[in-house]
C-alpha cells in the first residue's frame, strides 16, 4: 500500500475499507440465499416464537431478534429474547 | 480424444459469459482443437459479433432444432481458424423456441466431430439456463468481483449442483488489482471463500477487450493483450494442463489453503 493511501485511510472518517464492507454484507446476504429464507420469513417465525415463548414467560418483545447467522460451515438460527419476568404457576 | 461440452454461465449479464466463450473458444482452437461454439442466447445473440462473424448467418439454433436445415449448413466457420465454428442463437425467436432435451440431442450430435462444445448460456436462471445446461459436462461460472455478481454466481452453483454438474470451476473476471490493493475491491481470496469452488483463472480488467471487441477479434489473438493472456493461460488449465496462477495480474492465491477448503467444506 502506498504510503498517500496508509495516510488517507487514517484520516478517513471509516477506516473499514470497502471491499471488507462488501464481504461481509456479501456473507450475510448468501446466509439468507442460500437457506432461501426471506424477511417476512423470519417476520413470522418471530411472531409463533413470541406467541409460544409468552405462554410461558414474561418477554420483552421489542428487543426480542431472531436471525440466521454464518458460524463456519454452517448455519445457526439465533434467537436473543430478554425475559422480563416468569409467570406463576397456576 | 473425448469431448466435452462445457456451459460458461453467471447468472449476472454483463459479466463477461460471451468474452469468455469466444476468447476461450479461439484459444484452444489455437491450439488445434476442434472446437464450436453455441451461442444459447436465443432473441439477444452477440457471440457472433464478438467473433466478428455476424455477416455469415445464414441459419441458426433455432432451424436445426426444427429441422429447417441440417446442422452443418448451421455452423459457421471461423475466418482465422479452420478447426474453429459457431452455431448462432436466432435474433427473433425466444428462450421457450428450444427445449432442453433438443439442447441434448443437438450436443450429442456436435459431440462426434468437436474436441469442445463451448455454450455460451444466457444471463439468469430461466429457460435459457435450463437449456444452456442440458448436455454439458461441465460447467464454468464467471464472476466479477462484485456484491450482486459472486451474489448471482452462488445463486448458478447451486442451480449447477441442482442439476448435477458439481464440477463448475470459476473465473474472476475484470480483477483490477490497483483497487484490490487499496482494499477497495473484493480479492481472489474473498471470493473463494465464499463461493467454496475450484477457480479456473483471473482475467484482469483490461481495455484491450474493448477494442478486440470492437474489431471482433478475440483478445486471445494479440499476444500483448493481457486479458487474452489470461484466457490462454485458461484454456490450457481446461485442456489439463498445469499452468501456475500469475502473481503479477493473477493475483496470489494460496493453493494449499485452498485445497484444504474445498476439501473441507462440501456445499
Amino acid at each position: 500500500m502506498a504510503l498517500l493511501d496508509i495516510i488517507t485511510r487514517f484520516f478517513a472518517k471509516d477506516n473499514v475499507s470497502s471491499k471488507d464492507v462488501a464481504r461481509e454484507r456479501l456473507r450475510l446476504v448468501l446466509v439468507h440465499d442460500r437457506a432461501s429464507v426471506s424477511p417476512e420469513f423470519l417476520n413470522k417465525l418471530k411472531e409463533d416464537l413470541i406467541k409460544v415463548i409468552r405462554e410461558y414467560l414474561e418477554i420483552d418483545e421489542e428487543a426480542l431478534s431472531v436471525d440466521l447467522e454464518n458460524e463456519d460451515d454452517s448455519i445457526a438460527l439465533v434467537a436473543n429474547i430478554p425475559v422480563k419476568g416468569f409467570k406463576r404457576a397456576g | 480424444m473425448k469431448s466435452r461440452v462445457i456451459v460458461i454461465t453467471s447468472g449476472k449479464g454483463g459479466v463477461g459469459k460471451t468474452t469468455t466463450t469466444a476468447n476461450l473458444g479461439t484459444a484452444l482452437a489455437m491450439t488445434d482443437k476442434k472446437v464450436v461454439m453455441i451461442d444459447t442466447d436465443i432473441g439477444l445473440r452477440n457471440l457472433d459479433v464478438v467473433m466478428g462473424l455476424e455477416n455469415r448467418i445464414v441459419f441458426d439454433i433455432v432451424d436445426v432444432v426444427n429441422g429447417n436445415c441440417k446442422l452443418k449448413q448451421a455452423l459457421i466457420k471461423d475466418k482465422r481458424f479452420d478447426g474453429l465454428f459457431l452455431l448462432p442463437a436466432a435474433q427473433t425467436k425466444d428462450k421457450t423456441a428450444i427445449s432442453p432435451h433438443q439442447m441434448k440431442n443437438l450436443t450429442n450430435e456436435l459431440r462426434k466431430d468437436f474436441d469442445y462444445i463451448l455454450v455460451d448460456c444466457p444471463a439468469g436462471i430461466e429457460q435459457g439456463f435450463k437449456n444452456a445446461v442440458a448436455g454439458a459436462d461441465d460447467a464454468i461460472v464467471v464472476a466479477t468481483p462484485e456484491i450482486s455478481s459472486v451474489r448471482d454466481a452462488d445463486r448458478i452453483i447451486g442451480m449447477l449442483e441442482a442439476s448435477g454438474l458439481n464440477n463448475a470451476r470459476l473465473i474472476i473476471n475484470r480483477l483490477r488489482s490497483k483497487m484490490v490493493k487499496r482494499g477497495d475491491m473484493m480479492d481472489i481470496n474473498d471470493i473463494l471463500d465464499i463461493l467454496s469452488i475450484e477457480l479456473l483463472g483471473v482475467v484482469p480488467e483490461d481495455e484491450s477487450i474493448v477494442v478486440s471487441t470492437n474489431r471482433g477479434e478475440p483478445a486471445v489473438l494479440e499476444t500483448a493483450s493481457r486479458a487474452g493472456g489470461a484466457y490462454r493461460r485458461i484454456a490450457r488449465r481446461l485442456m489439463g494442463e498445469k499452468v501456475p496462477m500469475l502473481s503479477v495480474d493473477e493475483e496470489n492465491v494460496n493453493f494449499v489453503d485452498r485445497f484444504r477448503k474445498i476439501l473441507k467444506l462440501a456445499r
